[in-house]
């Protein structure tokens, strides 16, 4: 199957193992093809999860990264995407419903906004809340002080 | 009794006009309400006593797990996964230890591995144990709970022999255990599950041919298996859809491809079924359970291990079957000491989402038993 991308997308796809685990480096622009693809002919139809690493000194900073798992394969594939800070991703809510909240949750965490999302909202912090914890550069201890003092009426939530 | 709902789960968007023409009530339930299992707070919107459609408002129990991850080492992290899912503690560590030993090339030696069994599958046992107790009385019937609750009672005592803790064990090391098993531990083990068993059927009595229980079940919040893959819904939820999957018989982790059971599935997708699923699994528990214990090997519980880990550049993805479903770690390391990103895939969270399309056409009620039957822990949802 990698072999059959690698051989129609060439250099856009990068098909790695590690520690005996499979997973493909894909370019973003080839990210809704290869997404539907593996869901509709290689028959990935389970997404297992949907998440995003941060690499600050990168220039293209994040890591996006779907977990998919086949049933009738009992196989499980990794694709992993590269972008930059503030571009976006295609949803895949219409190919996995699953990845409705995770996409929100992607967003909650990172900043990345996933275009055709029905409802792209925030989904752990509240609403009004300002910042992305799980970027990098977000410290352990930093909080949205004027979130806090507004609504909860405290100095600081320390 | 509800019909199933026929509707997609892409199918988001819900009429504004209601069956009398009316306008529809929007209800505030929860975050501090008894029979949501925890924070969790639903906002539904009615067509008098049926449902339209709800909206999940979570976040309430949010710690930032994984961003604390990123500032402790390997072993520091260990204790805080405990605290996802508080009721199934054991997996949690089961998981976040194998995942770490993928990463490090290392395995426990196999004693560790069967007594880890043991302890993971008591701990599947006191999870159910508690859904029923709970779930039951969501639903009306109390006496269940106190029945359960007598029985996980044993299951924490051996936990509480074993290591000190009944409900955050921090029960496993990376690398196997740090205890060996105490004197005695197979003897309890043995001892519980024979007082166990005929306890299993004690409830079922209780329950299984119970008129207001049958009637409160059967038919509601029914999920077609097609719908489920789709939500990316596992565990005995999927199960109860009729989809036989289970990751301790499809990808088969710590030691499980060395043992006898069978994987229990329904065929309605309702509440009544994934009663009967969970009821099911009680008894492949224990005899799991048995088998392991009975041959149990003798030898070391702690692999070598680096007392500073670092484990080499790279990132690994494992999962295992947690009481609730698919728990999975998706760890990122740097060489460093801490690891560069933890992600939890928990169960609960993907589950739940799975209750818009559920109680869909349903009553107000039959949320409750929707809610009760997803078998949700609110500290794993948030994290």
């Amino acid at each position: 199957m990698v072999a059959k991308f690698k051989r129609q997308y060439g250099s856009g796809v990068e098909p790695l193992t590690h520690l005996g685990q499979n997973y493909m480096v894909v370019d973003r622009s080839l990210i809704p093809e290869i997404l539907q693809i593996l869901h509709n002919e290689e028959q990935f139809d389970y997404c297992v999860d949907l998440t995003a690493v941060h690499y600050p000194q990168r220039d293209k900073q994040f890591d996006v990264v779907w977990v998919l798992y086949s049933f009738p394969r009992n196989e499980r594939i990794r694709v992993t995407t590269r972008i930059a800070d503030g571009e976006t991703l295609p949803s895949s809510v219409p190919i996995w419903a699953t990845t409705n909240w995770l996409e929100r949750e992607v967003f909650d965490m990172f900043g990345i906004k996933f275009d055709g999302h029905p409802d792209m909202k925030r989904i752990l912090l509240p609403d009004g809340w300002k910042g992305h914890p799980l970027r990098k550069d977000y410290g352990i201890l930093q909080q949205d002080n004027e979130w806090v003092q507004i609504n909860l009426g405290i100095e600081s939530g320390q | 009794m509800t019909e199933p709902h026929t509707l997609s789960p892409l199918d988001l968007a819900t009429p504004d006009k209601t069956f009398l023409d009316a306008n529809e009530l929007v209800i505030n339930m929860g975050p501090q309400h008894p029979a949501t299992h925890g924070v969790l707070r639903v906002i539904l919107r009615l067509d008098g006593e049926k449902v339209m459609g709800l909206e999940c408002v979570i976040g309430y129990l949010h710690r930032g797990v994984e961003k604390i991850a990123e500032n402790r080492t390997y072993t520091m992290f260990n204790p805080y996964v405990d605290r996802m899912d508080y009721v199934a503690a054991v997996s949690n560590g089961l998981g976040y230890c194998e995942t770490v030993e993928k990463l490090l090339g290392v395995e426990a030696p196999p004693r560790a591995q069967y007594i880890r069994v043991i302890l993971a599958e008591l701990n599947r046992m006191a999870s159910h144990q508690l859904w029923l107790g709970t779930h039951a009385l969501d639903i009306g019937a109390i006496t269940p709970l106190f029945y359960t609750f007598r029985d996980r009672e044993e299951i924490l005592k051996i936990f509480e022999k074993y290591c000190g803790a009944r409900l955050t064990t921090h029960a496993f090391r990376i690398g196997g255990l740090q205890y060996e098993a105490y004197d005695g531990f197979e003897k309890d083990v043995k001892k519980f599950v024979a007082f166990v068993a005929p306890k299993i059927d004690e409830y079922e009595e209780l329950l299984t041919t119970n008129r207001i229980w049958v009637e409160r079940t059967k038919g509601v919040g029914v999920i077609s298996a097609k719908d489920a893959i789709a939500l990316g819904v596992t565990g005995p939820v999927l199960r109860a859809s009729g989809v036989k999957w289970d990751l301790r018989k499809a990808q088969p982790y710590a030691n499980y491809k060395n043992f006898d059971f069978e994987i229990p599935t329904g065929q309605n997708g309702d509440t009544y079924d994934r009663y009967l699923v969970r009821m099911a699994e009680f008894r492949q528990s224990l005899r799991i359970i048995q088998q392991a214990v009975d041959g149990l090997p003798e030898g070391p519980v702690m692999a070598k291990v680096p007392k500073v880990m670092k484990p080499p550049v790279g990132e690994v993805y494992h999962s295992i079957e947690a009481p609730k479903g698919e728990l999975g770690y998706f760890i990122v390391s740097d060489a460093s000491t801490q690891p560069y990103r933890v992600r939890v895939r928990p169960p609960s969270l993907v589950n739940l989402q799975a209750l818009d399309v559920m109680c869909r056409g349903a009553m107000v009620a039959d949320v409750i038993a929707v809610i009760g039957t997803l078998d949700i822990v609110l500290g794993e949802v948030d994290r």
